[in-house]
């Protein structure tokens, strides 16, 4: 026996709002994550163009204004990649023999790796400068 | 109050998934809402949204129950066995594998946390995601490849992992989980399909 389904014109369809983001934290948040990748790659894009033009666009830094959306801009890619090792947690479940890690720890483990990897990057940056 | 209220309840105890509703804007079970919580607060009662209304605070579920049945949610053999072969045999740690994502009671809050679902009703959804996913990790099975529907624009790459689904679950499910696993679990099949063409199982 077929079940009855509802006539669907008879049916009221409520309309998302646009600012349906700033209703919820979770929402807000998340639309900060991927505002980040905007940051990203605005950084991305100003590095594609070659070392010269990336020289000459660092000069124009010491401006205040340009010094600010650097400050912000830092801030964005931080949280884009502390949210991506928060991600990483989910997807690829941890287990030592039966007992799963905790995906707080998890979440450490990757930004602690990535913590090291960037201090051996930068001693390898400041020997071979010298 | 109002005897002509229409409204959906059953069990009273979060286990039939019948009365989902927005309270203070966030999806819950109205059974595990209590007064007690909310008061002397202003208590708002809506329907579940991306959802339309058929009337007063029920809502009509025929797209979620057609997103469900677009899984495939039953075992899939290659060949079956023989009933006097006895059953097939599971051991604690393959049923360990996908037991959480059994635990769905279709309530649909997880559809109504989704904003992607509230923007684009042909996403498939959370939990007829994590349903699909249940059976492709189920050790018996052997349909993954009748699943493709979880791996096409509308399944599992709409989503953009807001992760409200698994926030608002009353059965910790986590079908934000299924379906980031779900990703790798596909894009690993189809460079096996591209590189290894041969080995069809």
């Amino acid at each position: 026996m077929s079940a009855v389904r509802p006539d669907p014109s008879k049916l009221y369809h409520r309309k998302m709002p646009a600012t349906w983001w700033l209703t919820n934290r979770s929402y807000f948040l998340f639309m900060l994550r991927e505002l980040s990748s905007v940051f990203i790659a605005v950084q991305i894009y100003q590095l594609s163009n070659g070392p010269d033009a990336y020289v000459a666009f660092t000069q124009k830094l010491s401006s205040p204004g340009w010094i600010l959306f650097h400050l912000v801009a830092l801030l964005f890619a931080l949280y884009h990649s502390f949210t991506w090792f928060q991600s990483s947690a989910v997807v690829l479940p941890l287990r030592i023999g039966e007992r799963s890690i905790s995906r707080p720890i998890v979440t450490a483990l990757h930004v602690g790796a990535w913590v090291m990897v960037s201090l051996i990057v930068l001693v390898l940056f400041l020997a071979l400068k010298s | 109050m109002d005897g002509t209220l229409s409204y959906r309840w059953s069990c009273r105890m979060g286990v039939c998934g019948s009365c989902g509703m927005m309270v203070n804007g966030t999806p819950k079970l109205t059974c595990a809402a209590f007064l007690r919580d909310y008061y002397p607060q202003e208590i708002r009662v809506e329907p579940l949204v991306n959802f339309p209304i058929i009337r007063d605070l029920v809502i009509d579920m025929t797209d979620f129950m057609e997103k469900l049945k677009s899984v495939k949610p039953w075992i899939i053999r290659k060949e079956e066995k023989p009933v006097s072969e006895g059953e097939y045999l599971q051991t604690p740690a393959e049923l360990e594998a996908f037991h959480q994502f059994t635990q769905c009671i279709n309530c649909m809050l997880c559809y109504a946390a989704c904003p992607v679902y509230g923007l684009e009703p042909k996403f498939l959804g959370p939990a007829a995601i994590a349903l699909g996913y249940r059976y492709n990790m189920d050790s018996r099975d052997q349909g993954k490849d009748q699943r493709e529907i979880i791996g096409n624009h509308d399944g599992i790459w709409d989503c953009t992992f807001v992760g409200e689904c698994s926030v608002v679950c009353p059965k910790h499910v986590d079908p934000a989980a299924a379906i980031q696993r779900s990703k790798v679990d596909v894009t690993k099949n189809w460079f096996q399909s591209i590189l290894m063409p041969w080995g069809q199982r």
